[in-house]
């Protein structure tokens, strides 16, 4: 294909991202751009082009050894619910932007500490973008026939012209906002679409090999097995690839989060927490497709074009061998696409870095608090976009004089290792609140003095040179030295070996020197707030441990320099509002520092912001001793505040059994006066007629006739009868109520104590016509007082007959036996008892307002103290309710 | 012409004693057992004064009183209230009902004949 076909192509291609990304700015609130799908699939900025490439190489030439690196994802993944939602969390709070921020933040944003990580980055990623440099380039080479212009020079490299063509791209849509820790949206949009090319390119030039080429897998399979070294491609042949497997499966896992374009995607571009909760299955399952035909194009090349050609573009080269340029030409472009993404997040990823960490903390701040916001917003954003171009014009220097050479896969790994230094405080100081910064540090240098030594010196100078000595003799011809092999671990391959040595010395380094240095009040106020995520809400403007004094004007005026007027002032105002403190205060507190921090922080990086407020700010020292004891008294008040908390609910639990027993109280008072009312009226009405009858008597004695007279003494008669009756049930009721030995309780026959009941009420029932029953004839012996409770049946007895009709009535009074007591039953065909009386029969001086007659003659007590009886014998008296006609009246006595 | 008199209480042996004491001053005495019968009575006759105990079944002597007043044609009718309940609060509750007199249980005849006179003069 002609190159300038090609480059038009690949120009045609951009634009197209160009014109996604646009969009995606534009509508950066639409659902398009904010989803769990674009966001898993900008998780796939992981495969770049060595996936693309570099995998089919490894498994052409070394079998399933490409697998490893993504099986430390997929077992990272379901972890990410857990880790990266802390790390999320913790990035939002303080507007973190990079990992550097974010592990030079967890230990007193160390101005030192952020740069070390920077130089660290850079070192891992520069070659690692060099590579897909080298992708590009080669794949174009391959695309036009040979006819790129590679080696003549930059000016003619069309590799040159794509870099600046992506470091434009990059800038553009990475430097948009002033604050790094804003969401890039269209850079978002088109990874994610790259995302889907990557894939679908990559599953079709898969389909193709393994069913158009040949007939399928097992066709592949036949072949290749034919091959002399296939058993040594496709198993675990010895301990060694054992250990090379686990070591390399934990590298991916570890370099999953701490990637600086991982971190950029995954943490600081994720919109909405819950977005991982389809990420963690979605993003295994694209690894999982991305890998399914790796195996077969790496057979299918090895078996159709042998060993003769570089087996990383056996993806590109087959389709091209078999005359399908346009085949070709989607796997170019795929390829490209996973370039192009890993580049702009990287370079994205790492401009940020350097001019937070590198550039701005050293030399830029003094200039800054001269100059006016906008040029203030004018200069970060130019320092960001050079580093863009000089990153990317490094990483194709790097790659003009260095990896031409190399692999893809190995400066892959190298890349890893080195990144991976940074996994002890990464992780570690996570859920470790004494990791300091020196461990860090001290851990990080001997980290990367290991990698160099037993990785980084031995394959440059092995590629560069062809120098062999240093490797096969060790230094100074020290065996023990050897840097692959050193102190005699031959079981190792080079990249996996240094992953152990560097790690485990980075590591120790890391504890042995976090517990010896106690690191000052700062870094454990972050330590803490890392470490204790879950009481996070409350951390997070309050700085635990601060000692100091500030104006809040001084601050005002640094803040004003970098957000300018309208958006200080908004972001104060928001600050006063939430703390209820009001807005003239003059000293600022802990928390007004710690939030200003963080606002810089997006700008500027969190040491430089840090140096800028510490500016301002009078900060007193304060000694190990004093912020232990600060701690100890904030634990303390939080203890203090738990048990308050805890009396303080006892207390209300307290009002409230108060209030209920008071409103009981309330109630029984208010019963006691109802009860002395109506005893006082019961017993005035008899006396009422006994006076009104006996003045009459007195006054009238001669012109009264002798019937009248006759009926008032009768009447007088009667009431003084009511009176004494009343009198008694009064007395009766109080000693039921006070009295416990009041009952007497002896063997008695139930048939006789019932016919006993029933001989008394007789003669009154016949009055008025009403039938009497005495159903069970049974015989039978219990124990109870035989007064009370013929007491009891005949206030039932006699209660029925008062609300029976004449002639009609039937009363008829029955027991059972039961397990453990007797019941016994008084049931009428009365009017029954009002639905609205029932729970309140048992009342005292409670009489239905629906009696037959007009005032029923009784106390009102009559069941008030058929209750009291009956509870004294341990029974239960009631009513039944939901009887059709009439009442029915049950009690029980139980045995004894 | 003669007085009427309504006597509405539950209890016919005092009942009884006032109704023998006004006929003799010669008042027209009519008499219910509770506020249902007293509204009946007083739809066809209307009495000059009403006897009103206040504790009775079914209708008592606040809602017979409250019957009695919203009817245009006993605007005329004096309401005494006469009953058992002699706390002030009972007294002061009737009172502000609209009874004309609030008389306690038990009394003297002779004195419950003078007060419903004078009501009347």
């Amino acid at each position: 294909m002609n190159n300038y076909i090609l480059l038009g192509i690949i120009i045609a291609y951009l634009l197209v991202l160009f014109f996604i990304a646009l969009k995606a700015e534009k509508n950066s609130k639409s659902k398009w751009v904010n989803n769990p799908y674009v966001y898993t699939l900008s998780l796939a900025v992981y495969c770049s082009a060595w996936t693309y490439y570099g995998s089919v190489g490894i498994a052409a030439n070394s079998g399933i050894n490409f697998l490893p690196i993504y099986l430390g994802p997929v077992i990272a993944a379901p972890l990410w619910i857990v880790l990266l939602r802390k790390i999320m969390r913790i990035s939002k709070q303080h507007k973190i932007s990079t990992i550097a921020d974010f592990i030079s933040l967890r230990y007193g944003n160390n101005r030192f500490l952020g740069a070390l990580i920077t130089i660290i980055c850079l070192i891992g990623t520069i070659p690692y973008i060099s590579l897909q440099l080298k992708a590009v380039s080669e794949t174009f080479e391959i695309m036009s026939f040979g006819n790129g212009y590679i080696s003549n020079g930059i000016w003619d490299d069309s590799t040159f012209y794509i870099a600046v063509l992506l470091a434009i791209f990059a800038t553009f849509f990475g430097t948009q906002s002033t604050d790094a820790s804003e969401k890039h949206r269209g850079i978002i949009a088109s990874v994610a679409f790259e995302s889907i090319l990557k894939l679908v390119f990559f599953l079709i030039i898969g389909i193709y090999v393994t069913f158009y080429l040949f007939d399928g897998t097992t066709d592949i399979y036949n072949q290749i097995s034919l091959t002399e070294n296939f058993e040594q491609l496709t198993t675990f042949n010895s301990l060694e690839s054992g250990f090379d497997w686990f070591f390399t499966i934990m590298l991916s896992f570890m370099i999953i989060f701490l990637l600086p374009r991982m971190f950029q995607v995954s943490v600081l571009e994720n919109s909405r927490e819950k977005h991982l909760k389809k990420a963690i299955w979605l993003f295994p399952l694209y690894l999982l497709i991305f890998n399914l035909f790796v195996i077969y194009i790496a057979w299918g090349g090895k078996i159709s074009l042998g060993d003769t050609v570089n087996a990383e573009y056996f993806s590109l080269l087959l389709p091209l061998e078999n005359g399908n340029t346009f085949l070709a030409l989607l796997v170019f472009l795929g390829g490209f696409s996973a370039v192009i993404s890993m580049v702009v997040i990287s370079t994205l990823a790492l401009s940020t870095m350097v001019s937070n960490n590198l550039i701005i903390p050293y030399g830029f701040l003094g200039k800054f608090l001269e100059s006016h916001p906008e040029r203030n917003a004018y200069y970060i954003k130019n320092i960001r976009r050079i580093s863009i171009f000089t990153i990317i014009i490094f990483a194709y220097l790097f790659y003009i004089f260095f990896s031409m050479e190399l692999s893809l896969f190995s400066i892959g790994l190298i890349s890893f290792v080195i990144i991976a230094q940074l996994a002890p405080s990464f992780f570690i100081g996570l859920f470790w609140n004494r990791g300091s910064s020196k461990g860090v540090i001290i851990g990080i240098i001997v980290g990367i003095i290991v990698t160099t030594y037993t990785l980084i010196l031995p394959f440059t100078m092995e590629a560069l040179t062809g120098y062999t000595d240093f490797t096969t003799k060790g230094l100074f011809g020290i065996a023990l030295l050897k840097p692959y092999h050193l102190f005699g671990i031959e079981i190792l391959s080079p990249p996996v070996h240094a992953f152990f040595w560097s790690m485990l010395f980075n590591t120790l380094c890391y504890l042995i020197f976090s517990l010896t240095s106690k690191g000052n009040y700062r870094e454990r106020n972050y330590a803490e707030m890392f470490v204790d995520s879950r009481n996070y809400a409350t951390l997070q403007d309050s700085a635990l441990v601060w000692k100091g004094e500030a104006y809040v004007a001084d601050i005002k005026n640094v803040l004003v320099k970098f957000l300018g007027e309208t958006r200080t002032k908004r972001a104060l105002d928001l600050f006063f509002k939430k703390y209820n403190i009001p807005s003239d205060t003059q000293m600022a507190d802990a928390r007004l520092i710690n939030f200003s921090e963080k606002l810089l922080t997006g700008s500027i990086g969190g040491a430089s912001s840090k140096i800028l407020i510490a500016g301002v700010v009078k900060e007193e020292e304060i000694s190990l001793v004093e912020v232990l004891k600060i701690l100890e008294e904030s634990k303390e008040t939080i203890n203090r505040n738990k048990i308050l908390r805890e009396k303080s609910n006892e207390l209300t639990e307290m009002t409230f059994q108060l209030k209920e027993v008071n409103d009981e109280l309330l109630f029984k008072d208010k019963q006691k006066d109802e009860f002395l009312d109506t005893v006082a009226h019961e017993l005035k009405t008899p006396i009422t007629g006994i006076r009104a009858a006996t003045e009459l008597l007195m006054d009238e004695d001669g012109e009264m006739p002798s019937e009248i007279k006759a009926q008032f003494l009768k009447n007088i008669l009667q009431d003084s009868d009511r009176l004494a009756r009343l009198i008694n049930n009064i007395l009766e009721f109080e000693k039921l109520s006070t009295d416990r030995a009041y009952i007497n309780i002896q063997k008695h026959n139930i048939q006789k104590t019932l016919k006993k009941a029933i001989g008394n009420m007789q003669h009154i029932a016949a009055k008025k016509q009403i039938t009497l029953v005495n159903k069970n004839q049974f015989h039978f012996d219990l124990t109870y007082d035989e007064d009370k409770i013929l007491q009891v049946l005949t206030n039932l007895i006699g209660n029925a007959i008062k609300f029976c009709e004449p002639q009609k009535g039937k009363i008829t009074v029955d027991f059972k036996l039961g397990n453990k007591a007797v019941e016994f039953y008084v049931k009428d065909n009365g009017k029954g008892i009002p639905k609205e009386d029932i729970d309140y029969i048992f009342d005292k001086f409670y009489q239905s307002k629906n009696q037959n007659t007009i005032k029923p003659i009784g106390s009102g007590l009559g069941l008030a103290i058929s209750k009291q009886i009956i509870e004294k014998h341990n029974g239960k008296i009631w009513v039944e309710k939901g009887t059709k006609v009439g009442t029915i009246f049950g009690f029980k006595l139980p045995f004894y | 012409m003669r007085k009427k008199i309504l006597l509405v209480d539950d209890e016919p042996n005092i009942v009884m004693t006032l109704e023998y004491a006004f006929k003799k001053q010669d008042y027209e005495v009519f008499i219910a057992r509770d506020g249902s019968e007293a509204l009946e009575i007083v739809n066809t006759s209307v009495p000059d004064v009403v006897l009103l105990d206040i504790m009775m079944p079914n209708v008592d002597g606040y809602q017979t009183l409250k019957h009695i007043k919203s009817k245009a044609n006993l605007k005329n009718t004096k309401i005494v209230f006469l009953t058992a309940k002699n706390k002030s609060s009972d007294i002061e509750k009737g009172l502000q009902l609209g009874a004309d007199k609030y008389l306690t249980k038990p009394f003297s005849v002779k004195k419950i004949v003078s007060e419903i006179n004078d009501l009347l003069k």
